[in-house]
Formats: C-alpha cells, structure tokens, sequence
C-alpha cells in the first residue's frame, strides 16, 4: 500500500478498541498495582512507604515465613507438573500419533474432558472421591488389596500438596497431550520414512528422531506450566479454602495474595501487601519468561520443513 | 506410501494404555453424574453401582433447584461469557487486521505490546482494578467482569487472528479497493467470512477460561444477583456440604452444559490446537 493519504484514520479506527481496553483494564491496573505496593495506608490516608511493604514482606517473620511458605509450595507444586503432567501428557501424545490407530479422536477426546471442566468442579468431586467418608477410594484400593495405603490424602499437610498438584495434573494433562500431539503429526512422512529406510523404527524412533523435532514444543509447554501454575489459584481455594489448611501446607502465592489483599475472619485485608506480593509475583513470572525466552528459546534448534 | 507395519502386541499395548488413561479421565465424572440420581442410602452402600429402580432417586435436584438460584446464575454467566466473546472477537479481529494488512511506524512495537499479556496474566493487576471499579461504581455489576474478560481474551486472539489475516490473499483485497470498497468494507465483507474458522477458534479457546473464572467473579461481583454459575456453585457447595444429594446433584448441573457444549464443539477445538497454536 502506497501512502496515499496523509493520515490513515482507518488504522487507528481498527486498533482504538482494543488498545483502549486492553490499556484501560490490563496494562494500566497492571502498573497502578506495582505503583500501590510502595505506598501504606494509615488511617485511609495514602502516604508514600519507598520499599517499606517489601522490608516487611520478606523481613517481618510472621510475613516473610508465609511468603517462603508459599513459594516453595507453588515451586513443587510446579515440579510435580513438569514431571508428571509433561511426561504423561508427551508418552499419550506419542501413542495417539502413532500410524492408523483407531478411536484415536474418541481418546484425544475423553482425556480432554477434565480440561474444560471448572475447578470448582474438579475440586469437588475429587474431595468427594477422596473422602474417608464416601469411600470410592479406599473401596477401589481394596479392589487390588491395597487398603492399608489409604489415607486421607487432602487432610493431612505431609500429603495434601502433592494430592491437589495431582488432581490438577488429572486436569490439565490435556493440554500438553494436544500441543505435541499436534507438532508429532506435522512432522513430514519423508523424515520418518528416511529413518525406517535407515532402520530407526519404533521407540528408538521417537527417542532419535521425533523427541528433538517437538523439543519446541516442549518449551512452550514449560513456559505455559510456569506460567499457570505460579499464578493459580481457584483449585487450591475451592478445595482447601483461603486458608489452605492444613496448617497452610496447600499454600500458593495465589491464595497469599486473596488473603492478604481481602483478608480473612479477623485480619483485616491490606491492598498495599497485597499490590507488593503481586510485585513479587510479577517479578518471578516475568524472569522465568525472561529466562526461557532468552535462555532456552533461542538454544532450541528450530527446524524448517 | 508404505509405512512399517505396526506389530500387533504394540497396538494392543498402546490401546491398553489409553483406555486406561480414558477411564482414569472420565471416571470421576462418571461416578458423580451416576450417584446424583440416587438416594442417600444407596450413595453411601454401593456407591459404584448404576441407579437402578430401587437406588434411583431425584432428591439431590430437587434440593438445588428449589435452595438455589442456579438459573440466574447460569442466565449471568451465559451473558458474561457470551457479550465478552463477541468483544473479543470484534476487537481483536479488527486489531489483527490493522496489524497484519497495513505497514505504519510502530507497527512491530504495537504487536509486541498486545502480545505482552499473554504471558503476563491479568490477575497481578487484581489489586488495582478493583479499585478503579470501585471508583466506576462497577463492582457488583456484571459489566466489570466483561470489561476484565475482554482485556484478558484480547492478546491471544490479536496473536492468532493476525497470524490467520496474513494468509488472505492480497490480490482480493486489492480488487474490492480497485471496486472502490472502503478499507472497512473490505474488512467487514471480505476478511471477516474469509478467517470465521480462526474467529470459532479463538471463541472456543477464549470461552473456556471465562466461563470457569473463578477468582473475578469472587472479588469484582460476589453480589446475589450477579453471581455467576462457577461462583455460585462454589457457594453452594460450601453451604450443603453435608447434603450428598445435593452436593453430587449440582454438580451434575454444572457439569452437563459444559460436557454438552464441549462434545458439539469439540472438533473444532482440537482442529484449533492443531493448527494454529503451534509455531
């Protein structure tokens, strides 16, 4: 296109609306939020506090003991998904793109299900499946004579985090099922044929050949993982509630963050160390983003069919 | 095109895999819709048997359907769902389209700043727009969730709408300007129809996460008559915890149109993963 005109007012007509919401209810809170974690409130009166919230956060014990608490419960939390979720999630995908296998689209489409249910849902009925009181769960491990494994998992603080990162695995395994599921299958038939004709058939196959092509992939998924999971919230909440009892041991910087910011039964909610764990929130989203995008992404050989 | 014959012990082992993975996806689900048409008893005594005649009971739907207001609730979170999805799609198209068909100073710049919030999730900005409702005198109304929603779906669909617009082909879009179309009559008439696959795409992605949003509904419109189906349940539930009946029998509710919603669409979904989402 020529500049024919002098002003093109079409282009901003086009981008105006969503640059205006985008701005007004992103961008702009997004900022506003790290700006409110430098002030305190006293008294409804707003006065500037420098990095005085960040001094308590991770100097004050009674904060900064809830803060490690949480973080490093939102680290494993993260660690079970990658080396559950990820793992189980590329193993189905390569069953599922394997050559003129039946009822894959029945498959793919049942193990999705969980994926679109909403964590209100899924915490529910799994606290339901999981309850002593109910008892589908030790009734099951009975089945196969393993009763005396049971416990109530969700109850106890060694167990409960590790049970819902599980349940949020059953949920969301979906998710890098379809990903490599989708990079395996535009893999071209001349690679993998040039590999029979060499001999590399089956597991050696997917190991030499197939893994390096979607490692991609497999990034993008990390990143996604990361992302979603040091900003989660709602399972933890629905089934364990604000507290995330036991004895805060389900706790994540999402369910800090509700508590802090509107508070519960007696503490009263504090805007501004809530805006400073969002800050911190913030800061540890965007370096593992930073880190994958400079870090890994660009060491990922790319190839180009 | 002659691929090396799969053995026969590798396929059965590969189906065997995944109906194992199949049952352990759908059971829960299963378990829960068979025993919220049961009564109490026959819950709690076979709790994996089929309702049969004796076992099949209503009560649970009764309760939630009498106690709570789970219509309005659904009605709230239809609209919400539904007018931000149109937003979304609307803007983000529209967006997309100036993104990918005209060349202006800052373009790339433009890209990369809407790109931003799809790594960077909207809820660390939870502090301040509550606040800036609190001011609009939005809370409590279902407007502030749509603006909230739009802000959130916007950056994926301008990502994947822009990337879909660029495969439209340049010569048709030259020959309506030739015919005198005016640049939006160009967009509404000829690269609207052309990406509705991608639109139904981005709908079907965007929906998702708005409709099971838990977190904005609890903190931007927790009112009665605001509240949406996600919330409400979570209310719900926590009221009637030691109601089973109840309890297994608003679940099934919640879990039904969206288990419906999802087999009609689900085609298209996977189709979008498939091929758009991956690079």
């Amino acid at each position: 296109m020529a500049d024919r005109k002098a002003v093109r007012w079409h282009i901003g007509i086009f981008l105006a609306p969503a640059l205006i919401v985008y701005t007004a209810v992103m961008i702009v809170p997004l900022f506003a939020t790290l700006d409110l974690s430098l002030y305190t409130t006293v008294d409804q009166v707003r006065h500037f506090a420098g990095l005085a919230n960040f001094r308590r956060l991770f100097g004050d014990p009674i904060w900064s003991e809830q803060f490690w608490n949480a973080l490093g419960n939102n680290t494993w939390f993260f660690v079970i998904h990658m080396l559950v979720q990820n793992p189980i999630g590329v193993g189905l995908a390569a069953l599922l793109s394997s050559p003129r296998l039946r009822f894959a689209a029945v498959y793919r489409t049942a193990i999705f299900v969980p994926t679109v249910l909403s964590f209100v849902i899924v915490g529910f009925v799994w606290k339901l499946i999981l309850s002593p009181l109910w008892g589908i769960a030790p009734g099951l491990l009975d089945m196969v004579g393993l009763k005396s494994l049971f416990a109530p998992w969700l109850g106890k603080p060694g167990t409960a985090l590790t049970t819902l990162a599980l349940i949020s695995v059953w949920q969301f395994v979906g998710i890098p099922m379809m990903l490599i599921y989708a990079a395996l299958l535009s893999i071209p038939d001349e690679v993998l044929e040039a590999a029979e004709m060499d001999g590399v058939t089956g597991a050696a196959q997917f190991w030499k050949i197939k893994l390096p092509l979607i490692l991609p992939s497999i990034g993008i998924i990390s990143i996604l993982t990361f992302v979603g999971n040091f900003n989660a919230f709602d399972l933890i909440y629905v089934a364990q509630g604000a507290l995330a009892g036991p004895d805060h041991s389900t706790d994540i910087l999402g369910t800090f963050l509700y508590r802090t910011f509107f508070g519960f039964q007696l503490q009263l909610g504090d805007p501004n160390m809530g805006a400073a764990i969002a800050t911190a929130m913030f800061a540890i989203i965007l370096a593992g983003v930073c880190l994958y995008l400079f870090g890994i992404q660009t060491r990922l050989r790319r190839y180009q069919f | 095109m002659a691929k090396a014959r799969q053995s026969l012990p590798r396929t059965a082992a590969a189906h065997a895999i995944l109906i194992a993975y199949t049952v352990i996806a759908l059971f829960p689900v299963f378990v829960v819709l068979i025993n919220s048409l049961k009564s109490r008893r026959a819950i709690f005594a076979h709790p994996l048997a089929l309702p049969g005649p004796g076992t099949f009971d209503l009560i649970g739907f009764q309760t939630v359907l009498n106690q709570g207001d789970f219509l309005l609730y659904f009605w709230n979170s239809l609209v919400v769902t539904v007018v931000s999805l149109a937003f979304v799609l609307l803007f983000g198209a529209m967006a997309a389209f100036a993104l990918s068909e005209y060349r202006f100073r800052g373009n790339m710049l433009m890209g990369l700043y809407l790109a931003l919030g799809i790594m960077i999730p909207i809820r660390l900005g939870t502090v301040a727009i509550l606040q800036m409702m609190v001011a609009a005198h939005l809370v409590n109304t279902l407007l502030a969730l749509i603006l909230v929603y739009t802000a959130q779906g916007l950056p994926l669909a301008v990502f994947i709408l822009s990337e879909f617009m660029k495969t439209v082909s340049a010569d048709l879009k030259n020959a309506g300007r030739i015919d005198g179309l005016s640049e939006y009559r160009i967009f509404f008439r000829l690269v609207l129809p052309l990406v509705r696959p991608a639109m139904a795409t981005v709908a079907v992605f965007s929906m998702i996460p708005i409709w099971n949003d838990l977190w904005f509904p609890l903190i931007l419109a927790p009112a009665e008559a605001t509240k949406t189906i996600t919330l409400g349940a979570q209310v719900f539930l926590g009221q009637f915890v030691t109601n089973w009946n109840a309890v297994l029998a608003s679940l099934s509710l919640a879990i039904l149109p969206v288990l419906v919603l999802y087999v009609l669409f689900s085609r298209q979904l996977i189709r979008g993963i498939t091929a758009g989402a991956v690079k």
